[in-house]
């Protein structure tokens, strides 16, 4: 029901600057994002632990949680499903996902804005 | 609305012994409708403690932690108030301070300790066993005397004079039977324990009487003479020469006694006077008293019972005993003597692992009577458990050391009983099991076997597997296998990624758990930096980073302080990189001192100065060693008897960057004041006259514990090979996150296991264990100095990757007394930031 504002692409980092399975945090348009590379692609989250409420989860652990990609924040160890955003632990919990892809070897984020 | 119209009755209990506050626990328990209101008269200041343990004062432990006494609002404990008179007409009981009238009254006053007649046991000097006050006494007029000795060779004695020794006196033991410990063991078993005892340094005289007690020229006890014409010198003496029940107000109350005193009581625990009962050491049940805890809490229990309507009697007493004397473990069960007619003896003496043992079985070699065991305990469990039904196995298997209890609990018939002290049979337990309990915890929670001597837990987790009860050991959802058996696997096939490890031995792609698990096990088998290649992925934040997050996302710095020795040069030198770069500053618990509210990109600036003026990383961030703390030491303070300082500084330069399960602290303290509070540690050191000893196990934080002493008088070289085994044994076989309290209580055996595989190398890994910490501590190299050499490194603290010269605009300070706190409330940028949400969840400590 909450529209998507789109946003342009914003050129990020060359891919080989994401270790696979280890975050960066990236400042897109002020907003502070975290991405990561797992076997299963690319993904681009907050990078403000919403329960935390610091700027921290590009620093947390990827894994795997019943074969789907997670993401545990570093400070309290919640854990997301990085495909959902939705936090395993905690019910209601959601971790904002922002668009990402891979053009000639430079990784873009678009930021996603819920209204 | 009370129908049945029961009164509540007024019960008065003299004594607040072990006995006796077991029986009001029970009585308690039990007493839903609170038919009783309960007085307690107590005779120490102190409430009831258990005594069983009482020595182990001298290990250092707190006369706190023996304490058995729980507060209850249904009784009045009346301390220091010991009942003076028994007026039965009235059916009251007089005290100094006043009366307390009875519906019914429960004696449990115990016994005394029997002092020989001889002349000079009123010098000062000369103690008897049995109090905390007593070893208090004890304590303090050891201090700056040479030579003890003891009265008495049994158990107590035994206990005594190993008291002694802890308190560094050269100590003798006089035994007017032949042999120690003659009630328990028989003439072989006492061969093989007088071996031990000698070997510790106290000697025995055996088969010999004390005549006298001489005093010194200060007036003091100097001596004693033997029978013989020997003198043995002695300027502290503790008679232990057997117990004799106090029964003084009974007898005043005129009651009738038993044939060797004590209150003379029937099967139900009750005496001539219907209203009056006797528990423990003071009752001569049907004329017999017993010595032990075990028939004491069984009186506990019958009159307890008897007092709420049941029909409870006396089941006969269990004398089986099984203690830990002088490091030697002595057990005695049944016919130990082989008095029964008719009856066989089968032995085994090993003098290679100095273990004696005999089995004593009926005519037809078909029922087992009794046994001693002496050196090598683990059977005991089993037999004692076994006494008066089948042999759960051959006799030899049974008794073969390395094998433990050869047949184990599951051979056993339901109505053994397995915890002697707490009256639970397997029978029970079984219940319990199918009841849902699922583990040892469970097991003692619901049936209180366990919770007291702790000798049958090894049976418990028998029974479980009995059951076919299985404990997952499962690490995750990732790994069937423990991270015991996750490390053998990755030292045994050379494994030195996670993706291998994963893809061979787990499944799916590892998570929060495993991943720094597997990066810990790489760490400790030494394979490269912690940051290299994939395992940078495995690390936790703080790892990654090689500093401590905090909760704004900052992170904080800890340089190491080896033993907490600094320079002032050093000191100015924090100073100047706390003010430049604005940290937050404190002292550490630790003895070191913690920056605060670095960002990530700060990280390597700070670390460059602090390498420069000669710092390296205190592995704050890991599960590692931390600090070895120490007190200032014989340098310079007037009571320190060894260079605790020098020691704490060699210890922690030694096991700097050993990556263990968990968080690894120790402590060195320069003399018996412990100032370096050593043993909070996981493994502290105390210094003696003559050399170190060595605690193991203790830790603060949310369940604090002490360190239990592992071994005492070590050099120098023969304490760090210990530790070195200790530290290593104990990254191999901890489970994640089990500290060393936790794993050697996990440990079947315990602290004697940790022992034999530690000092006496009982499985053959000390070489192995050796050459391990070896390895670390030549491939030790400082974390943070490698990361400043190396430009690949240093790429990743940065804050934002495609911005990084902006520093983390989220990261802000407030002043509070004059330095830099976290900013509270909305960050800045915020858009629409969640509120912290709390659900309970316990907080992860890492």
């Amino acid at each position: 029901m909450s529209p998507t504002v789109t946003v342009r692409w914003t050129p990020v980092c060359p891919l080989d600057r994401l270790d696979l399975d280890r975050g960066v945090a990236a400042l897109v348009d002020g907003v502070q994002v975290a991405l990561f590379r797992t076997v299963g692609g690319l993904f681009a989250v907050d990078n403000l632990d919403p329960v935390g409420g610091a700027y921290v989860m590009s620093r947390g652990l990827v894994g795997s949680r019943g074969g789907v990609p997670t993401l545990a924040s570093p400070l309290h160890k919640q854990v997301y499903d990085l495909t959902t955003g939705h936090c395993l632990d905690l019910p209601g919990v959601t971790l904002r996902r922002h668009r990402v892809r891979c053009r000639d070897g430079l990784v873009e984020v678009r930021l996603r804005q819920e209204e | 609305m009370s129908e049945r119209g029961e009164r509540i009755s007024r019960l008065v209990v003299v004594g607040n012994g072990m006995v006796g506050q077991r029986f009001v626990e029970a009585l308690r328990a039990r007493d839903r409708d609170g038919r009783w209101r309960v007085t307690v008269l107590a005779e120490e200041r102190r409430p009831a403690y258990d005594r069983v343990r009482l020595s182990a004062v001298f290990d250092g432990v707190d006369a706190d932690e023996l304490r058995l006494h729980t507060p209850d609002a249904g009784v009045e404990l009346r301390l220091g108030e010991p009942a003076t008179g028994v007026d039965r007409a009235r059916r009251v009981v007089t005290t100094a301070t006043g009366e307390h009238p009875y519906d019914a009254l429960v004696l449990a006053t115990g016994s005394y300790a029997f002092v020989p007649p001889v002349d000079g046991t009123d010098l000062p000097g000369v103690f008897v066993y049995r109090t905390l006050d007593d070893l208090a006494a004890i304590r303090a007029h050891a201090r700056g005397r040479r030579t003890g000795a003891v009265i008495g060779g049994g158990l107590l004695g035994l206990e005594a004079a190993n008291a002694l020794r802890l308190l560094g006196l050269a100590t003798s033991v006089v035994e007017f039977a032949p042999r120690l410990m003659p009630v328990q063991v028989d003439d072989a078993g006492g061969a093989m324990l007088r071996r031990y005892v000698e070997e510790l340094g106290v000697t025995p005289y055996l088969g010999v009487a004390t005549t006298a007690l001489r005093p010194g020229p200060d007036g003091t006890v100097a001596a004693l003479d033997l029978a013989d014409g020997r003198t043995v010198d002695a300027e502290l003496v503790v008679v232990a020469a057997g117990i004799r029940p106090r029964d003084e107000l009974a007898r005043a109350a005129g009651l009738p006694l038993g044939p060797r005193g004590g209150v003379l009581v029937d099967a139900a625990c009750r005496t001539a006077d219907e209203r009056i009962w006797a528990v423990g050491e003071c009752a001569a049940v049907e004329g017999v008293c017993h010595g032990l805890v075990a028939p004491g809490y069984a009186t506990a229990e019958v009159v307890a019972d008897r007092l709420l309507g049941g029909g409870a009697t006396f089941p006969g007493a269990d004398t089986a005993t099984k203690l830990k004397l002088l490091g030697v473990d002595v057990a005695s069960f049944g016919d130990a003597h082989g008095v029964t007619a008719g009856c066989l003896d089968v032995t085994y003496t090993d003098p290679v692992t100095r273990s004696y043992a005999k089995l004593v079985l009926s005519d037809d070699a078909r029922t087992l009577l009794g046994g001693v065991l002496v050196g090598d305990a683990s059977a005991y469990p089993t037999l004692r458990a076994s006494v008066g039904g089948p042999l759960p196995g051959p006799p030899l298997a049974l008794l073969a050391p390395a094998g433990g209890p050869g047949a184990g609990a599951g051979a056993l018939p339901a109505a053994a009983q397995i915890c002697s002290c707490n009256a639970v049979t397997r029978a029970d337990l079984d219940a319990a099991i199918a009841g849902g309990a699922t583990d040892v915890p469970a097991l003692k929670a619901c049936t209180r076997a366990g919770t007291s001597c702790g000798s049958c837990v090894p049976m418990l987790k028998q029974l479980l597997d009995a059951a076919g009860v299985r404990q997952s050991t499962a690490l995750c959802e990732h790994f069937d296998l423990s991270r015991q058996e996750l490390f053998d696997l990755v030292r045994v096939r050379g494994i030195g990624t996670f993706s291998r490890l994963v893809a061979e031995h787990g499944r799916g792609r590892g998570c929060d758990i495993c991943k720094p698990v597997v990066a810990s096990i790489l760490a400790s088998l030494g394979t490269g930096h912690v940051l290299d290649g994939e395992a940078a992925s495995l690390q936790d934040t703080n790892d990654h980073f090689l500093a401590n997050l905090q909760r704004d996302g900052s992170y904080s710095v800890v340089p190491r302080i080896p033993g907490g020795e600094i320079t002032p040069e050093k000191l100015i030198a924090i100073g100047e990189v706390a003010r430049d770069f604005q940290l937050y500053t404190k002292i550490t618990g630790g003895q070191r001192i913690d920056l605060f509210g670095a960002r990530v990109d700060q990280l390597p600036q700070i670390w460059r100065r602090l390498v420069d003026a000669g710092f390296e990383s205190g592995h704050a961030y890991g599960k590692a060693l931390r600090t070895v703390k120490s007190c200032v030491g014989d340098t310079w303070c007037r009571y320190g008897v060894q260079d605790s300082v020098g020691l704490a500084i060699a210890l922690e330069l030694r096991y700097r960057g050993l990556r263990a399960p968990h968080k690894l602290k120790s402590a060195v303290s320069g003399c018996a004041r412990e100032c370096a509070e050593a043993r909070g540690k996981d493994f502290g050191v105390i210094a003696t006259e003559t050399g170190w000893n060595l605690y193991v196990g203790g830790n603060g934080g949310f369940r604090p514990r002490h360190a239990d002493l592992f071994a005492t008088d070590l050099s120098t070289e023969e304490l760090v090979t210990l530790i070195d085994r200790f530290l290593m044994y104990y990254v191999r076989t901890a489970d994640r996150l089990q500290r060393t309290a936790a794993w050697i209580e996990a440990m079947d055996g315990g602290l004697d296991h940790l022992r034999s595989v530690l000092v006496d190398d009982a499985l053959g890994l000390c070489a192995d264990l050796d050459a391990a910490m070896a390895r670390h501590v030549d491939g030790y190299s400082d974390e943070w100095r490698d990361v400043l050499e190396d430009p690949e490194r240093l790429r990743r603290f940065t804050s934002f990757v495609n911005a990084p010269d902006v520093p983390d605009p989220s990261i802000t300070f407030a002043v509070e007394r004059g330095q830099p706190v976290p900013a509270r409330g909305a960050p800045p940028g915020g858009e629409g930031r969640r509120q912290p949400v709390v659900l309970g969840l316990p907080e992860v400590r890492r």
